[in-house]
């Protein structure tokens, strides 16, 4: 037990070594990981969500949205950050590309669903208030499934920001991940050190998006009891077979 | 005195200078010499410790979750904090996970560490799917098989978990695939699977044949273990092809 006592001094130290010169701070490594799980992230939503939510809406492409996502828990992100590497050499590049193309389906899957689920007589009730096509996924479709796309969204998330850390096993340095690669200079205190930084970054993203996702799920539908919060932490897209 | 690498040395240096190797000298996409040298030793051996890493930790997990979503089902007080802990278990990045258990007492690196961190993330996934599977079975169903004078037991074991297992197989699935991908990063502490070789060949000047090709096997690894349970879950749950899309 005594290595964990180490550890959080460790941590205390904000990720210094007595006797070593000076390594990159323990804040400035959580920063970087935020960072190229941020990008990666952006990058992601930009692509997956239109896509997911569009197809929802027009209901074709079920088969691509549905596979897409099983296709996605079957690749080892190790593998697909090692494949990356052989064609794009070790970098920043290889990183925000693996990182993308893993939180890419799981977003698409959910907001396919969510959308494409939507309660029919809603769309015709809408429809004949006058909605047009546009309308009626910005004022119906969209606000009642916040929930559902949202916890894809969540879902890789906390896929990526694991992910930016393995990214350190493929050379990539940047992130919390370099001191676990790095016992030599950290030594076990402060690899435990940072796998307790890693295991409270994942908690804490997972807890904050989860309060954004409460922010944004309109009153009405938590009135009606819709989402449990904790209901979202697996991958929905498991459920589709 | 330090050391200092006169030139970045080449790759294993395969052989000196002779025709054989130049492939992997050059550092080529895919070298298939190296391959076919080193399926026996390297690459046949990593896939049977990767099948059997994932096999362990599914077939624990499966059991464990099973027990507690038993136990759940019948006490519902019971799934709360089974679902909060799991979750949390599930949340922790397998990076973190792996190095934060090797300093326990009968850890290590080993294959024990492997496998507590592989069980711990099987537990959500199938705990979740049982339970869920459980809970929808319809409520007449559940009357007509105490009707006809079933116990509970039986009630359970002939009607409820049939009825259950499209969604307990679902879960398998799921569970599988997750335990293949992150026992390619268990390589950290166990050196086996088929993370050794990616691993190995990344401190070996980025070797790309073996990346692409340990990588490649990891890949098609998880997608046949995937196909074959969706053969499986059509094999058990013939009734449910109908609704199948």
């Amino acid at each position: 037990m005594n290595n964990f006592l180490e550890a959080f001094r460790f941590i205390g130290r904000n990720g210094q070594v007595p006797g070593a010169p000076p390594l990159p701070t323990l804040v400035h490594l959580t920063l970087e990981t935020l960072k190229i799980a941020g990008i990666a992230m952006a990058i992601a939503l930009v692509i997956a969500i239109p896509l997911g939510v569009w197809l929802g809406h027009i209901h074709r492409g079920s088969f691509v949205a549905i596979n897409v996502g099983n296709i996605w828990r079957a690749l080892p992100s190790l593998a697909v950050l090692a494949i990356g590497v052989a064609f794009l050499g070790i970098g920043l590049g290889n990183v925000l590309l693996a990182l993308s193309v893993l939180a890419i389906p799981p977003m698409i899957t959910n907001a396919y669903v969510a959308i494409d689920g939507v309660d029919q007589d809603l769309v015709d009730a809408a429809r004949g208030m006058g909605m047009s096509g546009w309308e009626v996924l910005r004022k119906v479709e969209l606000p009642v499934r916040i929930p559902l796309i949202f916890a894809g969204i969540r879902t890789s998330a906390l896929f990526v920001v694991s992910t930016t850390t393995i990214s350190a096993l493929t050379g990539y340095s940047g992130s919390l991940g370099d001191i676990i690669n790095n016992e030599t200079s950290y030594h076990l205190s402060g690899v435990l050190g940072a796998a307790i930084c890693i295991a409270a970054l994942a908690l804490i993203v997972e807890f904050a998006l989860a309060g954004v996702q409460r922010m944004l799920t309109p009153r009405g539908l938590k009135l009606a009891g819709g989402e449990d919060v904790s209901s979202a932490l697996v991958p929905i897209v498991g459920e589709s077979t | 005195m330090t050391f200092v690498f006169a030139a970045a040395p080449v790759i294993p240096n395969f052989g000196g200078g002779s025709a054989r190797f130049a492939c992997e000298r050059a550092n080529r996409l895919l070298c298939p010499n190296w391959v076919s040298r080193n399926w026996s030793t390297v690459l046949w051996p990593a896939l049977r410790q990767h099948v059997e890493l994932t096999l362990i930790a599914v077939a624990i997990g499966f059991v464990l979750s099973t027990a507690l979503a038993l136990s759940a089902y019948r006490r519902h007080w019971l799934e709360r904090p089974v679902l909060i802990v799991t979750a949390i278990l599930y949340t922790i990045p397998s990076l973190a996970l792996f190095e934060l258990l090797e300093p326990l007492p009968g850890l290590g690196l080993s294959r024990t560490t492997a496998e507590v961190a592989l069980v711990s993330y099987t537990l959500l996934i199938l705990f979740r799917n049982t339970l869920t599977g459980l809970r929808e079975v319809p409520a007449e169903v559940r009357d007509a098989a105490r009707g006809m004078g079933m116990s509970d037991r039986q009630s359970l074991l002939r009607v409820e978990l049939p009825l259950a297992m499209p969604a307990i197989i679902a879960g398998l699935r799921i569970a599988t695939v997750t335990v293949i991908s992150l026992a390619t990063v268990a390589s950290l502490i166990d050196n086996e699977g088929l993370g050794a070789p990616i691993l190995s060949a990344i401190s070996n000047e980025v070797f790309k044949t073996e990346l692409i090709v340990a990588g490649g096997m990891a890949v098609l690894l998880a997608l046949m273990a995937d196909g074959l349970l969706v053969l499986l879950q059509r094999r058990l749950t013939p009734w449910a092809r109908v609704r199948a899309v």
